[in-house]
């Protein structure tokens, strides 16, 4: 067993491990801290397959943001946990069916060429997946990249206007007005005659 | 790997109009909120230099550019002169309803242009990618508008509808195009086309062929898919329901005649079958439950549907002339449903919305000459001649004919008699009844102007149908 087959099974059998993890520990904030962990584990497969470009993405992108806001959904709700937990043999025999169906049909697809497909090639130290993956984004593919990125600038836009709202009833500092402020808007002496006795 | 740097010059139009929305944009952040006129007024040269751009280098040759994604045709540019002439009419048309109701922002304006980016996108699509992305930018940009006015239950209940159901519409969609894409091996449509041609995979191709056409069907609002359309447009601003109104409708046709003629054509068998079925079902269910309609905008949502229907039979004909018909036919509903929406506009004001039949009571009494205008608006859209809704609907029934479908042309001349009714009805009310409200008609002259011209253009139009059927005809004619 080479060393690249012992890296994989560590990674594989982590990755198996923390998947399992997620759906069985009780706490949703562990389980949440085992997601990560099968992201990284599998960003370790995905880059012995040379694809380092998603795998860092995968890394930056689902644990560095969506898992973050997973977590402020988890800490700011507080979600009990024991309703969803309920009926878990009731609704198992139709899990259990949806799984084995899953199974045959992965069977269906990759059975029959299991094993028939040549190893790919391994590419030089000189490879570059991220400029490969770059050259064709921004080549052929440049128009609907192009749009991709317009249709998230109108997902901003119309996000921010339907929720940035100005409510004029809300109590709240303004430092500007507040270091801005003289004496003579606050202040107001009035000139009186001294009370007698 | 070889690469040509793209043909940038038959995609101007696109990227000024992106440029444009992205300074108005940022122009509207510096505005204050009586100068936000500005921000109307730079939309509206947006529509005109697109306009310009697009009709100088309008040439009958077909360009395919960026790796054959994107394609340039006689047709693309007509159907693009006509979504920035609509866009112009809603911009134009919308200003006094938004300013009334303090939604004039820049927002309306900023969406407003990314829509019409995402309609030329869709218009010029020549692979399943560019569909797709065309599609989506249009909706995002449309769902965001329909919400605008927040404040308004409604307007949050029928964004919500829309929303979900084009989110699905899409998923459908997208679904199809993986099987055509597992079928062929390509996401360009003149590939699939020629694989379609000579394909041993029939099954899986008309399998997702089905699912385009659902996709396709939500979008136009064709029955039975058709639920989002009367709460969408009952529900949306005024100002909102014009522009999904018209504009995304000609967009939609390009989307249909891109998809199903440019990619699918090999399959026309079995689409023409399911076209069929659509048309019959949106003529009748359009026509039949607009009668029992109180509300004007729901009752225009039904008759887009019934033009819906009218539309599928021009286009299931599958040849070149009944596309030509089917792109008049577009053509003219947009120009009739601008006029029918922005008369809802004109009577309105703040606080009245002015949407319901009982709103038209009388129009005859408080101003004989938009009670005019409103008569040939409903019989154009009833289709009595000399009005551009007549030729229309001659022309797509014509073609019908000639392809040995005469049936489903007197299924639909009958629809099209028990439509008449409530076209009429209206008519009805502005002349014959009292009205019930007798304040005077004020709007800003330029609101005035645009009416009056939209109305009788479809009056000149109608008197000499002629140059707009013969440009259809010759944008078509060269594909």
């Amino acid at each position: 067993m080479g060393f690249e087959q012992f890296v994989f099974y560590v990674f594989a059998g982590l990755l198996l491990f923390a998947g399992a993890m997620v759906i069985t520990v009780r706490n949703p904030v562990h389980a949440a801290m085992f997601l990560v962990m099968t992201f990284f584990t599998s960003a370790g497969l995905w880059l012995m397959l040379e694809a380092e470009f998603l795998a860092i993405t995968l890394v930056l992108v689902y644990v560095g943001a969506v898992m973050v806001l997973f977590l402020f959904v988890v800490m700011m709700l507080d979600i009990n946990l024991v309703p969803l937990r309920e009926g878990f043999m009731r609704y198992l025999p139709v899990g259990i069916l949806v799984a084995l169906a899953m199974i045959i049909m992965m069977g269906l697809v990759v059975g029959p060429e299991f094993g028939a497909h040549p190893v790919p090639e391994r590419h030089g130290p000189d490879y570059n997946n991220t400029a490969e993956l770059g050259s064709i984004l921004y080549t052929v593919y440049v128009y609907p990249f192009e749009l991709a990125a317009v249709i998230l600038v109108v997902a901003i836009i119309a996000a921010i206007s339907l929720t940035l709202r100005r409510r004029p009833l809300v109590k709240h500092q303004d430092p500007d007005a507040q270091i801005a402020i003289r004496k003579q808007d606050r202040l107001r002496i009035v000139k009186m005659d001294s009370e007698k006795k | 790997m070889p690469f040509a740097i793209p043909n940038y010059n038959v995609a101007i139009p696109e990227m000024f109009v992106l440029g444009m929305a992205c300074l108005v944009l940022i122009v509207d952040l510096f505005l204050t909120e009586r100068s936000r006129t500005v921000t109307y007024l730079l939309s509206q040269a947006t529509m005109v230099g697109a306009a310009v751009l697009t009709l100088t280098t309008y040439s009958q040759e077909v360009v395919l550019a960026f790796s054959g994604t994107f394609v340039r045709d006689a047709m693309g540019d007509v159907l693009k002169a006509f979504i920035y002439l609509s866009a112009f009419i809603v911009f134009l048309y919308a200003k006094p309803y938004l300013q009334a109701r303090k939604l004039f922002k820049g927002e309306f304006y900023v969406l407003g242009l990314f829509g019409v980016l995402g309609m030329m996108v869709l218009v010029s699509a020549h692979s399943l990618l560019t569909v797709y992305l065309g599609l989506e930018l249009l909706a995002l940009s449309l769902y965001a508008m329909v919400a605008l006015q927040r404040d308004s239950i409604f307007a949050s209940e029928s964004a919500m509808k829309y929303f979900i159901l084009g989110a699905l519409a899409s998923g459908m969609l997208l679904y199809g195009m993986s099987m055509l894409y597992g079928a062929t091996g390509s996401l360009d449509l003149g590939e699939i086309s020629r694989e379609v041609a000579t394909t041993k995979m029939e099954l899986v191709m008309v399998f997702g062929l089905v699912f385009i056409v659902v996709g396709l069907a939500f979008k136009l609002g064709a029955v039975p898919f058709h639920m989002w359309m009367p709460d969408v447009y009952q529900g949306a601003p005024t100002a909102v329901t014009l522009y999904i109104a018209s504009a995304p409708k000609i967009a939609a046709f390009a989307m249909v005649i891109r998809l199903l003629n440019d990619g699918l054509y090999g399959l026309h068998m079995h689409w023409q079958d399911m076209l069929v079925i659509l048309a019959i079902l949106s003529m009748a269910v359009g026509n039949i439950f607009a009668i029992a309609q109180f509300n004007l905008k729901r009752m225009l949502a039904y008759s887009t549907i019934a033009h819906m229907g009218y539309l599928l039979l021009g286009i299931l004909t599958g040849s070149g002339d009944g596309y030509a018909a089917a792109m008049f036919y577009t053509l003219s509903y947009a120009l009739m449903s601008l006029g029918g929406f922005g008369m809802i506009i004109l009577l309105s004001r703040a606080g009245f919305e002015a949407d319901r039949l009982d709103d038209f009571k009388g129009l005859n009494e408080r101003s004989p000459w938009y009670a005019f205008m409103m008569l040939i608006l409903m019989f154009s859209m009833a289709g009595v001649p000399p009005f551009l809704g007549f030729w229309a609907k001659v022309s797509v029934l014509r073609e019908l004919i000639h392809v040995d479908m005469t049936w489903l042309a007197i299924v639909a001349v009958v629809f099209s008699i028990i439509g008449a009714f409530y076209y009429l009805r209206i008519v009805k009310l502005m002349y014959f009844d009292k009205a019930e409200d007798n304040s005077e008609i004020k709007q800003d002259l330029d609101l005035h102007v645009a009416l009056s011209a939209n109305s009788l253009g479809i009056l000149v139009l109608g008197i000499m149908p002629g140059p707009l059927m013969a440009l259809c005809a010759s944008a078509i004619g060269v594909m």
